[in-house]
This record gives structure tokens, sequence and C-alpha cells, in this order.
């Protein structure tokens, strides 16, 4: 049951605290409209992952820790990316197997973990946003969100409800645009080699603007699609659902 | 084969700047895909067969020892032979043994990924013998003395130039001005030259998709029948398999041929599926005069009871490597071994050692296609994070990055000190980056700058706005 | 330690137990006893004898199998016939010494130059029953035996089976079913042929060609007997 005024806690992500706040607020603007109170725990650093997908586990178990504790006591735990929401949802639990009671608590979490849209659609049940936006989008599904999380009608739904945006479907939307965390660091010409085939299928659908869920890809292909001079503006989805593109150049634009 | 995984990276860095491999495996991205996807939607049971593929697989390993001596019984019963390979030294050896029982000098093989992996053709021409791969992808390979570059498909990574170019070089003995630019014309003429082979051979060598324990019966899969010529005309067959190709029954066997050659190439089943039983019997009129199967061992039971025993379910589809972003823009002989794609990035360090294949579980998205589309619902992506754990406890990650790791980690394991160091971060790289909104150079990130623009921090991080938002209502 | 042993000693060291004790082995025991079939897709259990001939020859079709369909044994030799002069093929057949070939009045075509046998490197048309037809696929299940030599299923460029209604199964089950009763017991044949249209290679360029190595050209002629005149 969804309590009246549910508490949620946001969790920033690094890449958006670092990069670019405008997700954070345009995800609280969210939150607030759809009823929520958000609190944002001042000690969170980052979900774990680059650890964790480096073997590290001991590393990610301090992180997870420092999360567990961090963000207890909400109703909800909300992210703006499906990969940090899906590490805490489906990996915690995972880290903790030999630890009961560390095991319950992270289970615990990860039950109330989401990623910002499937949240608001699936849990609040948000069906449109009063935001305008005069732009051919088109939206790549960002992988962990997807294929760990569901992620894939939620946003499509709500941007169908944007006064003056048109939604144009991006063939290979589900393939992955070659981020991958530490993968773009060990391996970065695969790495290049796939952003440039994702940006050569961006740029094929004739948009002006490309949405998409986690700020690690919308960073990959901002940075191709620019510097193979094409101009679409890069946005996370929260900006365009919160009516705040006036706000902020697109990523990687300049101001 | 010699394994070049060691060298992933400088393959890699090769099969980017290759147009024509880039140009093959364009032609794959189509193909596969779309049929499999085709395939699975006719079929409203697929998921449900997965899920039964699963629980058919982890039941036979659970109790592999019974259901092996089961299958011995069996093919003993049926007049066959088992011998039994700790490694691929001794599986080599054991058949050697057998194709010198009746003096073989030609022997042809059917399609057999095993085979690769005990580098057998090598071996049996170093000792007379000659080798003559027949399925048309591998016999194009071995005239090129290259090795696989896809598990089913071997020869994907080439171009029909390349493949009449070799036809050319190696069957002089036909006209020099035949017409050899279509595929069908290099069909028809591999298929004359290899049905002089089929009916030379001495010994056939299949390798099977399944071993049978009911009945002691192997099973072959294939579209163009040569497995079948490989195992019926000669004096005898041996068949070539690992030991966790056994299954109970020939139901189960059906229940995971439905979901094979539908999550290969979207074919609703192969052409040819055969089920042998044991040599000919009394009164056959063909069929090979001695069936032996050379049970492989080569690492797999030491896979159970272990974090990677759940790669013991793959049936060798394909599914993983064509769905792979990254098998699609590297192809399979990046890899540097037998078995590329997520399954063989899996496969390899188990069977060659992590020190060796390392690269591989690494050079992974973790996007998790792989996983979604495999048959036999294979957590592809968690086993190469094993992998990595089992790297990181050894240290053999690179250097550096590990170093960089560590400092992240310990800014990212203190709050406070985190919260400083990114407030600044966001600060500097802000302003450096302002006036364009990316960096198109930035120190230590040469290799994402190498090919993409990196967009700057908008200046002030989330965090330190929202505290100062906060203490403004307040 | 011979191999054997010691690869059975592995496998047991790696899953934490010893050799499988009595009560234990009667679970694998008993799952290759009942040999149950598993699940079984849904797409034939609805249909009568005649719904499932016209599946199995819409998805043979599908896979470049043709097929003549004849209401009468006495057809046969006709359906073969006009066959081979529709494809420009010569009238000479080596056919299998299946007895359940003799059924049909191969006289009634003197013309036709047929060789009871296996198949030879020369032959160009084979002639052969099969044991059943799986409907779910569209594809034929032929077994060896003293007299159906397994090198006609494959060696010349065109396989021809003859096959009958009461032949025609829906799921691979059926036939399996059916394979055992005929078998009584676990004695398999020496081959079971699963062939699911002509031979065919994808491995150039991923264009499919078909006469790889085996047949290029399976053609089935179906005799249905009197149901087939039913709508």
């Amino acid at each position: 049951m969804v309590p009246s005024k549910p508490r949620v806690a946001l969790f920033v992500t690094c890449l958006v605290d670092l990069f670019r706040p405008t997700v954070g607020f345009a995800a609280v603007k969210l939150l607030e409209d759809a009823g929520c109170v958000v609190e944002v725990p001042a000690s969170q650093t980052c979900c774990g992952q680059p650890a964790y997908n480096s073997g590290d586990k001991a590393d990610t178990k301090a992180i997870a820790r420092n999360v567990i504790a961090a963000f207890e006591g909400y109703d909800y735990v909300v992210a703006p990316s499906g990969s940090c929401a899906g590490m805490i949802h489906e990996h915690y639990a995972r880290l903790f197997e030999d630890e009961p009671e560390m095991f319950q608590r992270a289970q615990h979490l990860g039950n109330r973990t989401h990623e910002l849209i499937s949240f608001l659609v699936d849990v609040l049940g948000v069906t449109g946003v009063a935001a305008a936006y005069d732009g051919i989008a088109t939206y790549h599904d960002s992988c962990s969100g997807l294929r760990e999380l569901g992620v894939k009608q939620q946003p499509r739904t709500l941007l169908r409800s944007v006064e003056g945006l048109s939604l144009r479907e991006l063939p290979g939307a589900e393939t992955c645009c070659g981020f991958g965390g530490t993968f773009c660091i060990k391996y970065p010409d695969i790495s290049n080699r796939m952003v440039g085939d994702k940006a050569a299928d961006i740029v094929a659908t004739g948009a002006d603007t490309l949405l998409a869920g986690d700020m690690g890809c919308l960073m990959n292909m901002a940075g191709k699609l620019s510097r193979e001079g094409h101009k679409i503006a890069v946005r996370h989805v929260a900006e365009v659902l919160a009516g705040v593109t006036d706000e902020a150049a697109p990523i990687g634009g300049a101001r | 084969m010699q394994p070049t995984s060691h060298a992933f990276k400088a393959n890699v860095r090769d099969a980017l700047g290759d147009e024509t491999l880039q140009r093959a495996l364009g032609n794959m991205k189509t193909g596969f895909i779309g049929k499999r996807l085709a395939a699975v939607a006719r079929l409203p049971e697929f998921e449900a067969l997965r899920d039964q593929g699963r629980a058919i697989k982890n039941h036979t390993l659970e109790h592999l020892d019974f259901y092996l001596e089961t299958f011995e019984r069996n093919v003993t019963q049926a007049g066959g032979h088992v011998h039994w390979a700790r490694t691929a030294e001794e599986a080599r050896q054991i058949i050697l043994g057998i194709c010198r029982s009746v003096d073989a000098k030609t022997v042809t093989k059917g399609k057999s990924m095993i085979s690769e992996e005990i580098a057998l053709n090598d071996f049996l021409e170093a000792e007379g013998l000659v080798p003559v791969e027949t399925d048309l992808g591998e016999y194009i390979i071995q005239l090129r003395h290259e090795a696989p570059s896809h598990i089913i498909a071997p020869a994907i990574h080439l171009v029909k130039e390349q493949v009449e170019e070799i036809f050319r070089a190696t069957h002089t003995d036909l006209p020099e001005g035949r017409p050899l630019s279509e595929p069908r014309e290099l069909t028809d003429e591999a298929r004359a030259v290899l049905r002089r082979r089929f009916l030379e051979a001495d010994v056939g060598i299949t390798g099977a998709n399944f071993l049978i324990a009911e009945t002691g019966s192997t099973v072959i899969v294939t579209n163009e029948g040569n497995g079948d010529l490989t195992q019926t005309l000669p004096k005898i067959h041996i068949v070539l398999a690992s030991l966790e190709k056994v299954v109970p029954t020939l139901e189960d066997a059906t229940g995971i041929l439905r979901l094979l050659a539908r999550s290969a190439t979207g074919q609703e089943f192969s052409t040819y599926t055969t089920f042998s039983t044991g040599p000919r019997r009394p009164g056959d009129l063909d069929g090979p005069g001695e069936f032996h199967v050379v049970l492989l061992d080569n690492g797999r039971s030491a896979m159970l009871g272990t974090e990677f025993q759940d790669m013991l379910r793959c049936i060798r589809c394909s599914a993983c490597l064509n769905h792979c972003p990254v098998y699609q823009s590297v192809g399979g002989h990046a890899y540097g071994w037998v078995y590329p794609g997520p399954m063989g990035s899996v496969l390899t360090p188990s069977l060659i050692g992590v020190e060796e294949a390392g690269n591989l579980p690494n050079a992974s998205t973790f996007c998790g296609k792989c996983e979604s589309v495999c048959p036999m619902r294979i957590p592809l992506p968690k086993m190469m994070r094993h992998w990595r754990e089992r790297e990181f406890e050894q240290n053999l990650a690179p250097a550096p990055f590990r170093a960089g790791l560590k400092l992240w980690a310990f800014f990212a394991k203190r709050p406070m000190l985190y919260r400083f160091g990114a407030n600044l971060a966001a600060k500097l790289l802000g302003r450096l980056g302002r006036d364009a909104g990316h960096f198109t150079r930035l120190p230590l990130a040469g290799g994402w700058t190498g090919g993409r623009d990196l967009p700057a921090p908008e200046g002030k991080s989330f965090m330190e706005q929202w505290q100062a938002r906060r203490r403004e209502a307040a | 330690m011979d191999a054997r042993s010691q690869i059975l000693d592995s496998i047991r060291k790696s899953l934490k137990r010893g050799p499988l004790g009595e009560s234990a082995a009667t679970v694998p025991a008993n799952r290759i006893a009942h040999h149950a079939p598993g699940l079984i897709p849904g797409r034939t259990r609805s249909l009568d004898a005649k719904g499932l001939r016209d599946l199995f020859v819409q998805m043979a079709e599908e896979v470049q199998t043709t097929v003549t369909r004849v209401a009468d044994p006495a057809e046969v030799p006709g359906a073969v016939a006009d066959y081979l002069a529709n494809h420009n093929l010569p009238a000479d057949l080596t056919m299998a010494p299946d007895p359940a070939l003799d059924a049909y009045p191969w006289v009634d075509r003197p013309l036709l130059h047929i060789r009871r046998g296996r198949a030879e490197d020369r032959d160009q048309v084979s002639v052969t029953g099969a044991f059943a037809a799986i409907a779910e696929t569209g594809t034929l299940m032929l077994t060896s035996g003293n007299d159906r030599p397994t090198t006609l299923n494959l060696m010349p460029d065109t396989h021809i089976v003859v096959l009958r209604a009461d032949q025609v199964v829906g799921p691979y089950e059926t036939a399996w079913a059916r394979l055992r009763e005929e078998q009584s017991g676990n004695a398999m044949p020496r081959t079971v042929n699963f062939i699911t249209g002509p031979s065919r290679t994808g491995d150039i360029e991923q264009r499919i060609q078909l006469g790889a190595h085996g047949p290029r050209r399976l053609h089935i002629v179906l005799v249905e007997g009197p149901d087939a005149k039913v709508a």
C-alpha cells in the first residue's frame, strides 16, 4: 500500500551529483509533484558499482553498508538511474549472503528501491505530466534499467503526455551504447565503436533530441554525437518530464 | 591452437581496423537476430521450455556420474566402445590409437568444437594422417589455416571473395576459368570436392550435441548433412564429446532440441538431427563397422560444485555471441581461442586459466543481452563478474587500473572526504569546461576523449546546491 | 587410477559426495525408467488426423520440402514418375529394400528403373519410406534397418519419401513412444534421422544455399487414403 504522502529518499547518483545536478532537481520536482516528501541523505556517495564490477567485493560491501545505513527508514528510495537502482535492488542482498542481519537489511532496502520513472508510473500511478517540449525525441533503453528493472514502457508513457513532443522509436533502442562503467575505460576502442554504431542509429531517426534514464549512457552518447558534429540535444528524460529544459543546456552543450 | 587471449587488446585493434571483417560482421547483425526473434514469437511455450531446459541440465549435472555410467553401459550394450580422457592429450592419443588400428589415412570430420579445443587436426597431421573438415565453413577455414570465429558458423568472418580465393588456390585440378563468384557456385564446388573425401575416409569423427544415457545414443545436429556422411560411410565412427553433453532420456533431449535451432538460427529444427546407437548391425547394408565415444573431461568435472557450474548447461547454440554488441564489433578471433563471445568469456578462463584469458570476462558492459537470450538461462554476466573477483583477489588487473579503483574507493567509503572531493571537482571541471560545455581533451581521459567529447560538469555539485537551498529555506 | 575412475572420482569430489547410494540412485534410475515426456508445445494438441497432415505439409513446405498428396497407394508410382519428369531427372531410382515399399504397384511404371539397395555415389535419386512424420516441425523420422540403409537419405541429390497418413503424428513424443513400442525395450535402431527439409548451408555470407552435402531436393509422396477427400 502506498502511503498518502510517501517519504522518498533520493539517491542522486554520483554522475548526477558531479556532472548534472539539473537531473537531481528535476527528479525532486517530479516526485514532489506526484505527492512525495523528498529527502536527500547527506552521506551518500556512490552505489558501489565500479568496485562491484571490478571484482572488489570488500570495497563494494563497505560502500553498501554506508548506503544501507543512510537510506534506511524511508518509504522508498528513488534514483534517476536504472543502473544504480538496479545495483541496490538486485545486487546488494547478494553481497551479504553470509551475513544474515545485513542480508535482511539489504533485501529490505532493495525491495523499496526504484528507478525514478518506473517509480512514478508503476508505484505512484502517474499517467501523465504537465510539461511541454517542442521537438522530435528518440529514447535509448539503458541496459540495467531495461533488463534488471523492467523499465521500458513507463518513460514512453509519460513522454507521450508531454505537449508538443513527438516520440520516434530508436532502432536498436535496447542495444548497449558501450558505456558499461569501467568498460569504457578498460576497452575504450570497443566502447567507441559501440557508441559510434549507436550514434548512427540515433542520427538516422531524424530526431533532434535524445533521451534516456541513465547519465553514464547519456554522457557517452552525447559525447559521441558532439564529436561527430551532430546538433542533437541530449537530456535525461526527467528534465523533459519535469519541464525544466529551459534551465540548462543539453548534456555537453554550451551554456 | 595456441591461445592469444592474453593479446586481446591488440586483437581488438586489428579487428576494428579490418574492413573486410567489419563488412562480414555487418551481415550477421540482420541474420540470426531477426530469425531467432521470429522463431521465438511463433512458440508460446518458449519461456517455459527455457525453464525446463535449465531444470533438466541442473538435474543431470547433480547426477553426472550416474548418467555417464549409464550411458557407457548402453553404448557398450549396443556394440560400441567408450573411452575416458582426462586431458586433451589423452583424448588425442586415444583417437590416434583408434585410427592406427585400421591404418587410417583420411579422416573426415563433422564440426566439433571439442576437436578444436584439443587441437586434434594439427596433431593428426603431424602423425601423418589427413584430417578433412567437411562442414563448409570449417572446410574453408581449414584451407586458410585459420581458427573458427563462431561456434556454429565458423567462416562468418569471411566474405565470398575470400572463399573464392582459397578455393582457386587449393582446387587446382579444376578449370581456371570457371565462375566462382557466387555462394551457389562455391557451395557446389565444395560439395563435389568433399564428396570424394567422404567416400575415401577410413575414419569419421563427429562431436555430439547430446549423449543419451537411457539408450547410449549420440546426437548430432547439422544443416548440411556432413555429419551424417562423416559418420555413416567410413569403417569407424568416433564421437568426441565433453562430459556435460549427457542428458538422461530421449524426451529430455527432445525438450532441449526445441530450444537449440530456434536459438541458433531461428529454424524450427535443424535439417539433420541424428541419433546414433552403436555400429552397423548384422545385416545392415551401410553404417560404420565400429562405434567409439571419447568422453573428455579437460576441466569440466572441476567446474562442478563451483560458482561456474551453470556454464555446464551450455548447449553451444551461439545466441549469446549473435546478440553480444562486443562480439558484433570485434568478431570471434579477437577472443584468441576456441570459444568466443559471452560463453567463451566465461568458459575459456576455466579451461586455459584466468592469467591467459582474463581479458575476456572483463571486456563486457554487463548489458545482460546474452543472459536474456540464453535458452538455458545461464547467468553469464554474473559468472564474468566472478572471474573479475578471482582476478582481483589474485591481483591480475593492470596496475594503473587497480590504483585508480583503490583511489576512487578510498573516497567513496568516506562520505565527508568524498563530498569535499566531488564538490571541488564539480567546480574545477565545471569552470574549465564552461565555454564549450564539454572537453575534447582531458588528462587521464584519453581513452574517452580519443573518440568522443566529455560533457563538462554544470559547475556546482547537486549536494552542494541542495544543502544551500535547504539552508536558504530554513 | 585409470582415467575413468579418476574422472568419476573428480565429479563426485566436486559434488561433495561419494557414489550414489542405492536409495539416492533411484531418482535418476527412475527418471530413465519412466522417460516421461516434458512440456509438449500446444500447436498440435487439438488437431485431428487431417489437421495434423495439413500442418505437417505446411511446415515441411516452409523448409523447401515439396509434397504431393495422393488419395490412393496405387497413385504412388505415378506421382514419383511425374515428379522426376517435372524436374528433368532421370528415371533411375535406388529404392530401399523396405517391404513397406513393396505395397506400391511399381510395375505400373515400367519406365522407372529401380535398383533396391543402399546408395552408391553415382545414384541421383533415392526412394525410401519413413518411420513417422512430425507435424510439429514438418520433420521426417527415418530409422535404419537391414532393409532401410541410411545412405539413401544422405547421398543422392534427390530423396523421395513415401509417407502414409497413419505415420503422421503431432509432437516428437508420440514418435518416440511409437518407436519404443515397435522396438520393445531400449534397443534403438542404429540410426534415427530426423530430416527437416533438404540439406542447406548459410556458411558463406549468411546466404542460404540448398544441397550442401545431403540432398538438394526432398520430396514427399503422402498417401492420404479415403479420408483425404473429407474437407
